[in-house]
């Protein structure tokens, strides 16, 4: 392994985590540990258990019917899925922007002020936003109708917003699922840029179709495969390989990571 | 004839309409069938509409709302009572009824899970929103007039308002359960991935975005209920005078209508149609309004 | 610059860990809807109770007669409700017999295009108003305006066909007829909103595919389109079997709220719901027993109706799913 693993901090550790819903088994015994201040970029073939991954690790599969963990996913020392741990809290530290624009039936101004209030800012909210939306490339588009509704924005711009709105209650994790999958080309370079300026003040997972893209903004990749066990018929999602971004897509230990980052997949 | 339909099979060629052929005379014949159906179908609201609107619109006026109905045989009065006690009972059913049917509703749509208690609540919905609304004034008579529930009060506005409100639960539980199923789910996992508690995501997001449809099915609960008066008979029962609180019989303007009809005298009689007048205004205005309101979808 | 931003993080943000207070109003709310969730249930079970107990003394002295006999008499305490059973299944079915067509009909006429829209939206929320007219208001209506102006066409039915038991009676009044007939005004609107909204739910694809195939409106809709929506149009006539068996007010005022039981449709009847209406208030003693017993017929009635309604719902959508 090269040394940015072991000179970094760990921010979350997945030990041996497996996901089912209901009685199907999605995802198997995953080891994964996503480094502090990081972008950490999940890749795979569809099915294979990415977003069941990224949203276990703030506990939003808690909302699944049926959807069950066993294992540990660890941060900041405590188990994620302990008794006592209260997933509200947990969702407060760990953000979530999902992959279809999603803001409130409110303001501009209101969706960001939204989630800052439940976490109890106590700062200069009108400063809040305008700092969120700086850091979200939004801020000179907007700044003329915060008091319209979020969905005058276009699609990327409602993007952006949401990822404002995850900055403001300034978590110390952002994960995104394939954030950029309904926007155009520009609107992407966009977010990709800002998830550049992100990684110094957050741990962020992202979850992407798009290879170029986790080559661009991540630092490490997990490649994510279906495979059959000998002990089911059906087909089970596991973590194929976890390295550098640059190992994964240049010298992968793998004969299925080399196939899928080269494009000769299935 | 005979000649005419070998010449259809053997020039095919013409594609003009032909009303004579027999599918097209059939295509006509039901046209016109369906089409005088509708016309029957819509006839009664003309009809019941306009003669409340003659008979009963004729009569109105200041006194007729504002005064007592005079004893059976005498002239004059009004319904002023009646209109009063209509406001109070469906204000008490829809005291108990909305706050009850949203919870219900959003237990539905919010917490329910795929256990039995979610699939009996489901059913117990449909099943109490199919009860005739006569078994609702038995059950309260049973529950609450014949125990003198009440401060050993038998009949009692409260009693009618409470049986009005067990035949507007279903309406509010549906309505509101439908409502919130149309709020997209992103919308709630975008705030509990901001770390929003469950409480905070229903009351600042869901129910607020959700809020037109409900409003719009409430009302709608509500005018109907005004006009019930199966369950008001022996609960709320009637009362010739002005409202003595919540807890003594009550004058409504639906049981003032069964009342006055079926009474020998015109002066009764005519009563029953000022009556009809009103209340058929306000609930056709409450659906005006709904409508209106249904206009306003929230983005 | 971060470890600082990490360090200012608690100040800002006080219920990064949530306050108790927080956590308690979460939990009770969430106790707080299934409370009020499962008022429903406690509805349901009142009801069921409240009229199960009240009718268990008629019960005990009458049995299963009290379905099959038809002598009604307070003073002897003798009581038969199958006067009442009689007309409450017999309207409810002629109404229906009625309004099903015009109430299909009347929304095929809505749904397919055979008239502009404008004039097809004016129309669809008439019958949505007929539905909002309270039915005291339509019994009002019978009593003074449709019986007195139907009487001379009972009387020739009775001229002419009362050699048949139905007409063999003379026309006084309130009878079986006009309240089958308002029966006919208060489900009609049901009858024709759950068929119309049924047959908006057929596919535009099998529509095209019908007139595709040169079929003409007609043969589309009779074929293909009718056919499609006959689980939710079945479903919308056992509901609106249920609401004309327990529609109350519109046939208390109308039937005439007899217990002498007769065929004859031309004649005084009743209902089991206007039975309830009429003698509830004020009867004491054991007739109220024998009402909750009636009242016990119509509600299993009913329920048995409606379960049947959501049964054949779930059968006929499986299999034109
Ligand atoms: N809510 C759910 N209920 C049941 N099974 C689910 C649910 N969500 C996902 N699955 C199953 O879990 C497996 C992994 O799904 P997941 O959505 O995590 O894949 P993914 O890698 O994100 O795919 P994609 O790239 O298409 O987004 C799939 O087989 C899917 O069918
Ligand atoms: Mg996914």
């Amino acid at each position: 392994m090269t040394s940015t693993l072991t000179a970094t901090q760990t921010c979350l550790s997945l030990e041996d985590v497996s996901i089912r819903y209901w009685n199907t088994e999605a995802v198997r015994g995953v080891h994964l540990a996503v480094p502090r201040h990081k972008v950490t970029a999940f890749i795979g073939p569809s099915g294979c258990g990415k977003s069941t991954v990224l949203r276990s690790l703030n506990r939003m599969n808690d909302l699944i019917e049926g959807c069950t963990l066993s294992g540990r996913v660890v941060f900041d020392g405590q188990d994620l899925y302990a008794k006592t741990v209260d997933p509200v809290e947990v969702r407060r530290r760990i953000g979530m922007v999902f992959q279809k624009p999603n803001p409130f039936p409110k303001t501009i101004y209101d969706n960001i002020a939204f989630g800052a209030r439940i976490n109890g800012y106590t700062g200069d909210m009108d400063e809040l936003v305008e700092r969120s939306l700086r850091k979200a490339a939004l801020w000179d588009e907007t700044k003329d109708k915060l008091s319209e509704s979020g969905y005058a924005l276009s699609g990327g711009q409602q993007q952006r917003l949401c990822i404002a709105r995850t900055i403001a209650i300034d978590p110390e994790v952002i994960l995104m699922d394939e954030p950029c999958s309904a926007l155009d080309p520009i609107s992407t370079l966009k977010i990709e840029e800002m998830i550049h300026e992100l990684k110094n003040s957050y741990t962020i997972v992202i979850v992407t179709h798009n290879m170029q893209q986790a080559v661009r903004v991540s630092d490490m990749t997990g490649f994510f495969n279906v495979n059959t066990f000998s002990d089911r018929d059906a087909k089970v999602g596991c973590l194929e390989e976890f390295a550098d971004t640059q190992t994964i897509f240049n010298s992968p230990q793998q004969k299925a990571t080399q196939d899928y980052v080269s494009g000769r997949f299935g | 004839m005979a000649f005419s339909s070998d010449a259809v099979v053997h020039h095919p060629a013409s594609l003009c309409f032909r009303p004579s052929l027999p599918r097209n005379r059939w295509n006509a014949l039901l046209t016109v069938v369906v089409a005088v159906f509708s016309s029957i179908a819509v006839l009664p609201l003309v009809l019941v509409l306009g003669y409340v609107l003659f008979k009963g619109g004729s009569l109105i006026s200041a006194e007729l709302l504002t005064e007592l109905p005079p004893p059976p045989g005498l002239d004059g009065g009004g319904i002023g009572n009646a209109i009063l006690g209509t406001t109070i009972v469906t204000l008490v059913a829809s005291l108990i009824a909305i706050p009850v049917g949203v919870g219900g509703g959003v237990y539905l749509a919010e917490y329910s899970r795929s256990g039995w208690f979610a699939q009996f609540v489901r059913f117990g919905t449909n099943v109490l929103s199919g009860v005739p609304s006569i078994i609702c004034g038995v059950f309260i008579y049973g529950l609450i007039v014949s125990t003198r529930f009440f401060f050993g009060q038998s009949y009692s506005a409260m009693a009618g308002g409470v049986a009005l409100s067990v035949l507007m639960l279903p309406t509010v539980i549906k309505t509101t359960d439908e409502a919130l199923k149309l709020v997209p789910r992103e919308l709630r996992l975008g705030a509990m991935g901001l770390g929003a508690s469950q409480f905070v995501t229903i009351t600042r997001i869901t129910l607020p975005t959700a809020f037109t449809p409900i409003a719009t099915g409430v009302v709608l609960g509500i005018a109907r209920a005004a006009g019930e008066t199966a369950p008001l008979i022996f609960t709320a029962l009637f009362s010739p005078f002005w409202p003595e609180g919540l807890f003594n019989p009550i004058a409504t303007m639906s049981v003032l209508i069964f009342n006055f009809a079926i009474m020998p005298y015109e002066a009764q009689n005519a009563l029953a149609w000022a009556a009809s007048f009103v209340l058929v205004l306000m609930i056709l205005l409450a659906n005006l309004f709904a409508r209106w309101v249904a206009r306003f979808t929230r983005v | 610059m971060v470890p600082m931003a990490a360090g200012a993080r608690p100040e800002l943000f006080t219920q990064r860990r949530r306050p108790l207070w927080e956590l308690l109003i979460d939990r009770g709310f969430q106790k707080l809807v299934v409370l009020l969730a499962s008022v429903v249930g406690l509805v349901l079970v009142g009801i069921l109770f409240t009229v199960l107990g009240g009718s268990t003394e008629a019960i005990g002295r009458f049995g299963l007669g009290f379905l099959t006999t038809s002598n009604w008499d307070p003073i002897a305490e003798q009581y038969g409700a199958f006067t009442a059973i009689y007309g409450t299944v017999v309207s409810s079915l002629l109404a229906l017999l009625i309004a099903v067509p015009l109430g299909v009909g009347t929304a095929i006429f809505l749904t397919e295009n055979i008239i502009p829209l404008p004039i097809r939206q004016v129309l669809g929320v008439m019958v949505e108003l007929l539905a909002a007219i309270p039915s005291v208001v339509l019994g009002l209506w019978a009593i003074f305006v449709m019986e007195p102006f139907l009487r001379p066409f009972l009387e020739l039915l009775h001229t002419s066909l009362g050699w048949m038991p139905f007409f063999s009676t003379v026309p006084m009044g309130p009878g079986m007829a006009p309240a089958i007939l308002i029966l006919v005004v208060t489900v009609l609107p049901i009858i024709t909103a759950i068929s119309r909204d049924s047959l908006q739910q057929v596919p535009t694809e099998l529509r095209q595919a019908a007139y595709g195939i040169g079929t003409t409106r007609w043969e589309a809709i009779l074929q293909v389109i009718l056919p499609a929506a006959v689980s939710g149009i079945t479903g919308g006539v056992m509901l609106a079997l249920g609401r004309a068996m327990g529609e109350t007010m519109a046939v208390t005022m109308i039937i005439g709220n007899s217990n002498n039981f007769t065929l004859s449709l031309l004649a005084p009847g009743n209902t089991i719901a206007s039975m309830l209406a009429n003698q509830f208030g004020e009867a004491d003693g054991f007739q109220v027993s024998a009402l909750m017993y009636a009242a016990l017929v119509l509600m299993l009635l009913t329920l048995v109706v409606n379960v049947l309604a959501q049964w054949i719902v779930r059968r006929l959508s499986l299999k034109y799913a």
